[in-house]
């Protein structure tokens, strides 16, 4: 919040609290699409309040939360398990290998198969945490979206050419 | 037990419902109930733990100032709050009991790591996982 005004100290928490539902519903099957009115009627306001209410509140556009919980999933998976690659792909939501491998790797910085060898290499001490605590602390952070993180990385400055499908 | 943890306490919204969810729906007990002027001091008991009580606070002044109570309510409603864990024997007759009352899951009981989990809401929004005991 910038600077202090009193007469209007934020967004209300029972909006908050019902914001929170679409969050925890994205939480629940983030595979799926999540089409922005259905999120919008979770929380009971309009399409055009929802996106702009949810990254007010969570700091990130819904669809980029979304995004960030199924990089989460297949880290997990791949931690975790032995499904190979193209399983945890479609398990996680994608529709296309190649974009699941792509959106990974300019997210993460390494490729699924990379990730998996490097961190089943270096196990942690993290038998006592409840799993889901440790898994939505490595929850991927994403601040910019993900075109803007690929750009920034390859030194491209930007016309704006390749950047569609991305949320 | 003499010494260690003998109240840790969470902010809920609202006292009054916070009682009714932690007591009618998820079983717990009332330990301490006492009012003084505007201020409650609430704490919960889980039948037969009796050397811990979850207290169930508002932010609330003169103890905070109004700014800060106002962001601590927008905490709590955004699921911002720190993890809790529930241990139970058996999470999926928990489950089922718990939904049958109203309980707002997040999750559905999962079989992973050698044990059963799943995750709820309070009313106010603070996040439960609930743990079967291995």
């Amino acid at each position: 919040m910038v600077g202090n005004k009193p007469e209007r100290a934020g967004q209300d928490p029972q909006l908050l609290r019902r914001l929170l539902r679409a969050k925890d519903r994205m939480d629940a099957a983030s595979h799926e699409e999540w089409p922005v009115d259905q999120l919008a009627s979770v929380s009971g306001v309009s399409e055009a309040h929802f996106a702009r209410s949810f990254k007010e509140a969570f700091g990130v556009p819904p669809h980029r939360y979304l995004l960030t919980r199924r990089i989460e999933k297949a880290t997990a998976l791949l931690r975790d398990t032995d499904l190979t690659i193209t399983d945890i792909a479609f398990q996680t939501g994608w529709s296309s290998l190649g974009t699941f491998g792509r959106i990974f790797r300019d997210i993460t910085g390494k490729a699924p198969g990379e990730f998996r060898a490097d961190d089943q290499a270096a196990r942690h001490e993290l038998e006592l945490v409840p799993h889901c605590f440790v898994s939505a602390a490595r929850r991927p952070d994403l601040k910019i979206a993900v075109s803007e993180k690929r750009r920034q990385e390859s030194g491209d400055n930007g016309d704006g050419s390749n950047q569609q499908e991305i949320p | 037990m003499t010494q260690g943890v003998g109240v840790a306490g969470i902010y809920v919204r609202d006292q009054d419902e916070a009682l009714a969810f932690y007591v009618e729906k998820l079983g717990f007990e009332v330990h301490t109930d006492a009012k003084n002027g505007d201020y409650r001091w609430l704490t919960v008991q889980y039948p037969g733990q009796d050397g811990f009580q979850l207290g169930l606070f508002r932010p609330q002044a003169p103890l905070v100032d109004d700014a800060t109570i106002e962001a601590f309510n927008q905490s709590i409603a955004k699921g911002a709050m720190p993890p809790l864990v529930l241990v139970v024997d058996d999470c999926r007759a928990a489950y089922d009991r718990f939904n049958a009352q109203g309980v707002e899951f997040t999750q559905e009981p999962v079989a992973r790591f050698g044990s059963v989990d799943a995750s709820f809401r309070d009313p106010s929004g603070n996040g439960w996982k609930l743990i079967q005991a291995r």
